[in-house]
């Protein structure tokens, strides 16, 4: 970046209206689309780093971060990006309030359909529910998480991260690795990441591993020795924990013998190979405490900052939409 | 019965499933049965025959539907008796055979009385009730079976719920093979089916939705046929959707198991392609399968493997629909569009016409002992006239049935139901 020019005119520059109205899934983006908003998201990462944080281009917007399922990383995240651009921010858990006396989720969004958000974050248990919300309110609504389904913004920040890592994603080698089944994280990166012209393995139990997911473009392996052999990233999911002792897997013990992320394991991978996690992490059950916190191989941290950056990226460029409709 | 003029329908396409006769002829129906069947197109009047010019549209026995919802008594909102008839009466059907599962339950001889005189009050259709298997449908202890038997229930069902304990599914096979009563059974294992919205495989996990192998329905069907085996009761297999099942079912009558099998219009429609983007009036219980078991189930028709094709009329309001895929009722209403539907695996998939109405007619009504589904003299007056080929629009909205929820709305299907008739009455005609 060249010292006369700001940060916020960079930014300012590099501004595009979002292809759609929503962000429901991954394959709402073309790469095209993709490159931009990584490209945008730099410049956030940039901005977010100054003293300053904060740009006004979504002054006088609403964002309204609708969460049935609890998740205080994401929610932050998001609140956080909304804040730095100059949104009003509000935070609803539905799970505690009306939602539990039977009201369903089109009456929650009629309500707040009302409240002319103009922003609507939404985390839901139920694979889908995204699409059925976004047919039913007048406002831009952002997938953050629906059941086993997707998780975009996770994607893009997982691959604003590696792109930032290793410059050229194309090259690379990923292999995602734990409960496939349950995961919209690894899902959205699938999509993504075979999107974006990277090779993906799927690594896992077969009691984790999707019906058909070899179909999925990704190669499978039940042999984490064998599945991360040679690659350049080791992208671990989180195992719930409801799905050990003997219902998914027999124990964690067992689990983490086979499919725990250690450094004997991960020196199997390319060298210089890097270890992700879209958190949170149970250490010691899919992933080694010493692998985590080693800096040199761990780009669990920037996942986090490149969050922000990223659910800055998506809420501006939607925003501009908005300003063109 | 009230006197009703007689009624002769001339210049019709007649099709009788039980002579297999598809050809010209005249209809006289008089005091609720048929008086007169003839094989020419026209016949000579008299001065107290009503005529109907059929202008060679088919005439055929009126739909004998195995499977139906209403929502009467107990969710009344959904469903009422005299709300299903009517959709029925429209949709060429002439008698239903109502499931069990309502609140209360229809366990017990005074359920059966009741839901059969509410019935019998609306003077629309011919409304029958299946008795519950178990008591409650808990698949624990046996119900009342013999009493309900005389009370007038038409066979016997746990409805959507498996008897999972094998024990108490021998004891009800046994103890109704005394009455000779049918026991019906929908074959779900119900451990790989927790949960579970949609058939395993690519589509259901790129969209994230829980599912259960297609083989949990083999396996279950497979218990069924061993203890129907070991029991010798006459035995239903309830809405079959898997080529695995019709395998396993195959298999059985080679053996010479006298077992019938009944299937959905909707998993003869659709596959589960159609569920999209999370639509979840293609929602179903069994749910959607990929097409090679929709081809399968096609060709058991014409085989004549299965039995009765059934509308599986489940009606759900708005509210119970419009949720994520995973929390929206299964389900959909069907007694409106089974006739149009059905029509239109003959107009695309050429499957056989007298097939086809056989499985709505005759099949139904043989594995029921109901004296309709033919066209004979003697036969009761149960009959609808339609034209096969006009064109029509399925306009959810525009049904009859207190809920909307037809995953064939907006779809153009070919089949219009012009006329049809109850006991010698017209209980529905198309507007002209």
């Amino acid at each position: 970046m060249s010292p006369s020019l700001d940060v916020s005119d960079l930014i300012r520059e590099r501004l595009f209206p979002f292809p759609q109205r929503h962000l429901t899934s991954v394959t709402d983006l073309d790469p095209p689309d993709v490159l931009a908003l990584l490209d945008l998201a730099d410049a956030f990462v940039d901005l977010s780093r100054r003293t300053t944080k904060k740009l006004d281009l979504l002054k006088g917007r609403t964002l309204l971060n609708l969460f049935f399922e609890n998740s205080t990383r994401t929610q932050s995240s998001f609140e956080l990006a909304g804040k730095r651009l100059g949104a009003d921010v509000v935070n609803m858990s539905p799970r505690t309030s009306s939602v539990t006396k039977g009201e369903t989720l089109i009456d929650t969004a009629v309500t707040l359909n009302s409240m002319k958000p103009d922003l609507l974050v939404l985390r839901h248990s139920a694979s889908g529910a995204p699409d059925l919300l976004a047919q039913k309110v007048g406002c831009s609504v952002i997938n953050a998480g629906d059941g086993w389904h997707e998780h975009p913004t996770q994607a893009l920040l997982d691959l604003l991260t590696l792109r930032r890592a290793f410059g050229d994603v194309s090259s690379l080698t990923v292999a995602i690795c734990g409960d496939v089944m349950h995961s919209r994280v690894a899902r959205s990166n699938v999509a993504l990441l075979s999107m974006m012209g990277s090779r993906v393995r799927l690594v896992g139990p077969p009691t984790l591993m999707p019906a058909d997911a070899d179909r999925w473009g990704a190669e499978v392996f039940h042999d984490m020795r064998e599945g991360i052999a040679g690659v350049d990233v080791v992208m671990m999911l989180r195992l719930q924990l409801e799905r050990m002792d003997g219902a998914f897997v027999p124990s964690t013990r067992e689990y983490f013998r086979f499919y725990g992320l250690d450094a004997e394991k991960l020196a199997l991978a390319a060298p210089g190979a890097k270890v992700m996690h879209p958190g949170p992490m149970n250490r010691g059950v899919e992933i080694d405490s010493g692998v985590a916190d080693d800096l040199g191989v761990s780009l669990i941290q920037d996942q986090v900052e490149m969050g922000v950056a990223i659910r800055m990226a998506v809420l501006a460029s939607l925003a501009a939409r908005l300003e063109t409709a | 019965m009230a006197r009703t003029q007689p009624i002769a329908f001339v210049n019709a396409r007649v099709l009788d499933p039980e002579s297999r006769y598809d050809g010209p002829g005249c209809v006289v129906a008089k005091d609720g049965a048929i008086a007169d069947v003839r094989r020419s197109p026209s016949m000579e009047g008299s001065a107290d025959l009503r005529v109907i010019d059929c202008n060679g549209a088919v005439l055929a026995p009126g739909l004998i539907d195995l499977r139906v919802k209403s929502g009467e008594p107990g969710a009344e909102h959904k469903e009422t008796l005299a709300s299903v008839a009517k959709a029925a009466a429209a949709g060429g059907v002439t008698a239903i055979v109502l499931q069990p599962d309502t609140a209360p339950p229809v366990d017990e001889p005074a359920m059966v009385d009741f839901v059969l005189r509410r019935g019998r009050d609306i003077e629309t259709i011919n409304i029958h009730v299946a008795g519950a298997a178990t008591r409650g449908l808990s698949g624990e202890h046996m119900a009342e079976i013999g009493l309900m038997d005389e009370a007038g229930a038409i066979y016997f069902t746990d409805a959507d719920r498996p008897i999972v304990n094998s024990k108490v599914m021998r004891r009800v096979l046994e103890y109704a093979g005394a009455f000779n009563a049918l026991v019906s059974h929908r074959p779900a294992d119900p451990f790989l089916s927790e949960g579970a919205v949609a058939t395993e495989g690519e589509l259901a996990a790129r969209l994230g939705l829980p599912s259960a192998p297609a083989i949990a329905e083999r396996i279950m069907l497979e218990r069924d046929l061993a203890l129907v085996e070991l029991t010798g009761a006459r035995f239903l297999v309830d809405q079959i959707s898997t080529a695995g099942a019709l395998d396993s079912l195959r298999r059985a009558r080679d053996k010479g198991l006298e077992v019938a099998a009944s299937c959905s219009i909707n998993h003869l429609s659709f596959n589960e392609v159609d569920v999209g983007d999370y639509r979840t009036f293609y929602r179903l219980d069994p749910p959607l399968r990929p097409e090679s078991d929709r081809q399968a189930l096609i060709e058991a028709i014409a085989e004549g493997l299965i039995d009765a094709v059934v509308s599986a009329h489940a009606p759900s309001p708005a509210g119970e629909k419009r949720r994520p895929f995973s929390e929206a009722a299964p389900g959909a209403v069907g007694l409106e569009t089974l006739f149009p539907a059905l029509l239109n695996l003959h107009h695309d998939a050429g499957v056989p016409l007298i097939d086809l109405i056989r499985a709505v007619t005759l099949g139904p009504a043989q594995l029921l002992g109901l004296p309709g589904g033919r066209i004979a003299s003697g036969a009761p007056a149960d009959l609808v006239l339609v034209d096969i080929d006009a064109p029509i629009q399925v306009i959810a909205d525009r049904l009859n049935s207190k809920s909307k929820n037809s995953p064939f709305d907006g779809r153009r299907l070919q089949g219009e139901v012009l006329l049809t008739m109850v006991d010698g009455r017209i209980v529905h005609q198309a507007p002209q």
